[in-house]
C-alpha cells in the first residue's frame, strides 16, 4: 500500500503538509529507542514514536523510512516539522494510541 | 605510505547544537549513496557513524567527524574532546549506559551505541581513556 493511501483509510493528519516520497509501505516499527529504530527498522517502513524533538528526523532519514507517525495527538514541535521539510522526511499524527494504529496498520497492510 | 583517498570529507560536531546531531552522519550517506555504493554497506556506514556521532555529542562534549572514501573500503573517524571512556568493556556491554536522565528521555542512552557500532563495522578502532577524550575510527570493507 501506499503512503498516500494509508493517509486517506486512516485518515492521517500530515503535519509537514505533504507526503514526501509516496513509496509503498514495507513494514512498522514501534520504539522510542532511537537506537533500536536505526539498528531495526526497515527501508520504506513507518515508525511509530511519541518522540516528537527534532532529533527523530535524522534516524528517519539515515533508515530512509516511509514517514514517522506520532500518535495520541501528541504535538510535534515546529523545528521538527520545519527539519523533516528540509530533509524530505513525512511526518503524520493520529489520534489513536500506538497500540491501535499498530493494530490499523496490521489490518491495512496484510 | 597512507593510500589515497578518493574522498575526504570533514565536519564539525558542536555540542552546543544537539539539534544538528546526525547531520554529518547523513551527509556522508547522501554522498555515498551518489556514489552508487552498496544499499547494504551504507546502511552499516549510517547506524555506526551516527551512534557514534551522537556518543560524541552526549559523552564527549562535541568534537569532530571525518570520512575518507578509498575505492575499497570506508573509513570514518569519530573523535571527541570528552572525559573518555572509563571502562571500555563494560560500555560494550549492550545496555550499559551513563547517559544522564535528560538524555535518556529523548530517546537515547539505551546503552546499544557501541555494540551497534561494532556489529556494523568490518574494523573498529577505540583510542580512550579517563580525560583523554575518545577517537573511534570504523573501516568498512568494499565489494
Amino acid at each position: 500500500m501506499k503512503l498516500s493511501e494509508l493517509v486517506k483509510e486512516m485518515d492521517l493528519n500530515v503535519v509537514t503538509g505533504e507526503i514526501a516520497r509516496d513509496c509503498d509501505i514495507s513494514g512498522v516499527y514501534m520504539c522510542d529507542l532511537l537506537s533500536r529504530v536505526m539498528s531495526r527498522a526497515s527501508e520504506d517502513g513507518i515508525w511509530i514514536t511519541v518522540m516528537a524533538h527534532v532529533n527523530i528526523v535524522a534516524v528517519a532519514e539515515l533508515v530512509n523510512l516511509a514517514c514517522i507517525m506520532v500518535p495520541e495527538g501528541i504535538a510535534v514541535q515546529q523545528e521538527t516539522i520545519e527539519k523533516a521539510k528540509e530533509e524530505n522526511i513525512t511526518i503524520v499524527s493520529t489520534g489513536l494510541t500506538g497500540y491501535e494504529a499498530a493494530c490499523r496498520l496490521h489490518d491495512l497492510l496484510d | 605510505m597512507a593510500e589515497k583517498s578518493g574522498m575526504h570529507m570533514e565536519y564539525d560536531i558542536n555540542k552546543e547544537d544537539f539539534n544538528s546531531a546526525g547531520e554529518a552522519s547523513s551527509k556522508v550517506k547522501k554522498t555515498l549513496n551518489m556514489l552508487g555504493v552498496d544499499n547494504k554497506v551504507i546502511k552499516r556506514v549510517a547506524i555506526a557513524m551516527y551512534e557514534a556521532e551522537i556518543n560524541a555529542f552526549i559523552h564527549g562534549g562535541g568534537g569532530m567527524a571525518v570520512a575518507d572514501i578509498y575505492t575499497d573500503k570506508i573509513v570514518i573517524e569519530i573523535s571527541d574532546h570528552g572525559k573518555g571512556i572509563e571502562n571500555l568493556e563494560l560500555a560494550m556491554q549492550e545496555g550499559y549506559s551513563t547517559a544522564s536522565e535528560e538524555i535518556r528521555m529523548m530517546g537515547f542512552g539505551a546503552g546499544m551505541g557501541l555494540p551497534n557500532i561494532k556489529k556494523n563495522v568490518d574494523e573498529l578502532d577505540i583510542r580512550t581513556g579517563p580525560g583523554e577524550g575518545t577517537d573511534l575510527k570504523m573501516t568498512f570493507k568494499l565489494n
